[in-house]
């Protein structure tokens, strides 16, 4: 059963994507580390982290496909989830600092002796331990978009209303988390980190070994997203997303099968932002920002949703274009941003692997056309009478 | 002269009283409606007459203000939601042809089957011998075999419109409510029509909503008129159409 399960995610594609990944993970940190400075394949630490980046970037991608492309469910509220998962990670790493912040308590976080705070508050406790900090990395973005899918889903808030209310939550989070007295670090943030299970954050071989495990997490979220969509779950979720009242009326219970696909959704965001935060140094609540959910569904539009991968390569795409962008032209970025959008929306409808895999079946329906025009004349009396 | 309560316990759907209105609008007036086990039944009336309605009633789509609905006599309907009624039993094929354009006419039987629903059922789900022997027979019902492997999407409008039916056997429900099934059908394929649905009548209850008289004359079976939210008349074809009232609410016109 379980295997099954397992077996279905191993399509071509998938498994040739998942290749890629794991390659990057192994020869992008090897010609980091084992390379001289000033040899051709050379990659600096710098470009190692940027595309790390990049890495989670996609996976967050890779999340909003699952509930809008397969579930349509445009959620405009992902960023909260991957920022949940950002700041679990920054606690974590926060608590790691000890007596090395420029306050020197052992106990409290710089901000909080800045703040005139006592005690660690209580929703800080066990974030010390990392085990603690990574199932909170899951749970917490799990949790809210449980409760949130929950009400949602029951109550049956359906298309744009949805997509507003998602991007209302996480407008009021980054709210409350510019807030002091919410104990988050308030506008600056979490940063200055020290080290994570014991190894320095900025030494090269632990930025080598963030960016081989979100290579690592991406390619594992890739097979988790495939067999779920290669279930006879996942058609169900095509099913909610093209006729929603058919899969009603078949018997099935809509707002399960929506608030599973959230809930998994937002857990694979809350990996992607704790695996960003200790490769970008700092998580504030910027990340909290509506414009951050949006461009992550450029991102997926760009790729092609209802693909997997395609979001993938978009997220890629449009960040190392952003990286170029804002370095060359930095004035013309969010204009080549929207442009882009709107040319995907005109042009390449499905994106970039949506458009391929749509050419490709389409030239495999005019063959077997062409095929069945050549056998008319063999074709039963029955098969005729039912045409 | 068969007393109420005979009547109801020998049924399989049973409306009394029911009426609903929306926005002042009474779309059901009182409608008091009794299908037994294994009849095929045929409903006609004017637009606006809440044939549609009474379905959305019966499916958990919409509550009705007063009225009693049940299912085999003890299960009320106007507790449950559209899910719980699938599962009971009572299919239900839209007036536009409602399949997964985007799956396989083999899937889409597949996702209709009769089999656990729950979000992990069907994450595990396999394909067993027994649930593809029962598509296959689907299918041939269906007349669909020789496209199986084709999206829903390229089929023509008649074949929606069987391939939903077909979806609605593979549920398996003791009752089917079918909103006209042959609106834009082709003669040939209406004609089919009529004799799947007579096939499908041997095993279940069925209720057809239609217009075209033609169509329930070739059915042959009882007739129920309703009109402004109440029924009008109720009998054999012939008798209905020759309903003084009938013929001034829905037949002259």
């Amino acid at each position: 059963m379980i295997s099954a399960f397992i077996f279905r995610a191993l399509k071509g594609h998938i498994l040739a994507t998942v290749a890629v990944i794991l390659g990057a993970a192994v020869l992008v940190p090897a010609s980091n580390l084992l390379l001289p400075a000033d040899h051709a394949l050379h990659i600096p630490t710098y470009v190692m982290s940027l595309m790390g980046k990049y890495l989670c970037y996609a996976l967050l991608a890779l999340a909003l496909d699952l509930v809008w492309g397969y579930c349509g469910i445009l959620s405009l509220g992902h960023g909260a989830f991957f920022a949940l998962g950002g700041y679990a990670m920054g606690m974590y790493l926060m608590r790691q600092i000890g007596s090395r912040g420029v306050y020197g308590n052992p106990d409290l976080p710089d901000f909080m002796i800045f703040l005139n705070w006592k005690e660690l508050p209580w929703f800080w406790y066990g974030f010390d331990m990392f085990p603690f900090a990574m199932l909170m990395v899951l749970f917490v973005p799990g949790l809210l978009a449980f409760v949130f899918g929950w009400f949602a889903f029951r109550s049956r808030v359906n298309g744009v209303y949805l997509s507003i209310i998602t991007q209302a939550m996480t407008y009021a989070l980054m709210l409350a988390f510019f807030r002091n007295d919410m104990g988050f670090g308030g506008n600056n943030g979490l940063t200055d980190y020290k080290e994570i299970v014991g190894f320095s954050v900025q030494a090269g071989g632990t930025r080598a070994v963030l960016f081989a495990l979100s290579a690592l997490m991406l390619a594992l979220c890739l097979l988790i997203a495939s067999a779920i969509v290669n279930s006879k779950f996942g058609k169900v979720l095509v099913g909610v997303r093209d006729a929603e009242s058919r899969v009603r009326f078949l018997g099935f219970r809509v707002e399960n099968i929506k608030l599973f696909t959230f809930v998994v959704s937002a857990m694979f965001a809350g990996i992607a932002g704790a695996l960003f935060v200790p490769q970008v140094g700092i998580i504030n609540p910027g990340e909290f920002a509506p414009a951050n959910s949006i461009e992550v569904v450029v991102w997926t539009a760009v790729g092609g949703r209802g693909t997997l991968i395609g979001p993938i390569i978009g997220a890629v795409l449009v960040n190392a274009g952003k990286s170029y962008f804002t370095g060359a032209f930095p004035e013309l970025w969010l204009f080549a941003l929207g442009g882009l959008f709107i040319a995907v929306t005109l042009f390449l409808p499905k994106g970039i692997v949506g458009t391929i895999q749509s050419g490709f079946s389409g030239r495999k329906a005019m063959k077997a056309a062409s095929s069945a025009e050549k056998g008319r004349g063999d074709v039963t009396p029955v098969a005729q009478a039912a045409e | 002269m068969n007393t109420i309560a005979e009547i109801r316990s020998k049924s399989l759907l049973y409306l009394e009283d029911v009426s609903v209105s929306f926005d002042g609008f009474k779309a059901l007036n009182s409608l008091s409606f009794v299908v037994e086990p294994g009849e095929l039944r045929a409903i006609i009336g004017p637009n606006g007459a809440g044939k549609t309605t009474m379905m959305d009633i019966i499916t958990g789509k919409t509550r009705p203000d007063t009225g009693r609905v049940l299912f085999e006599d003890d299960i009320d309907l106007t507790k449950k939601d559209e899910a719980d009624i699938a599962q009971l039993g009572i299919g239900r094929k839209f007036q536009k042809p409602t399949v997964f354009e985007s799956h396989t006419v083999w899937d889409n039987l597949e996702l209709a089957l009769n089999r656990p629903r729950g979000v992990f059922s069907t994450l595990f789900y396999k394909l067993s011998a027994e649930d593809t022997v029962r598509i296959e027979e689907i299918l041939d019902t269906i007349r669909l075999t020789h496209r199986r492997n084709e999206l829903a999407a390229n089929l023509s409008h008649g074949q929606k419109q069987w391939l939903e039916i077909g979806m609605l056997l593979a549920q398996e429900p003791k009752l089917l409510l079918v909103d006209e099934p042959v609106a834009g059908m082709t003669d040939a394929e209406t004609a089919e029509t009529a004799v799947l649905l007579r096939e499908i009548a041997k095993s279940r209850s069925v209720v057809v909503v239609e217009h075209d008289m033609g169509f329930i004359r070739e059915l042959g079976v009882k007739v129920t008129c309703l009109a402004e939210g109440s029924v009008l008349a109720e009998g054999s074809i012939d008798f209905v159409s020759n309903d003084p009232k009938v013929i001034e609410n829905y037949l002259g016109r």
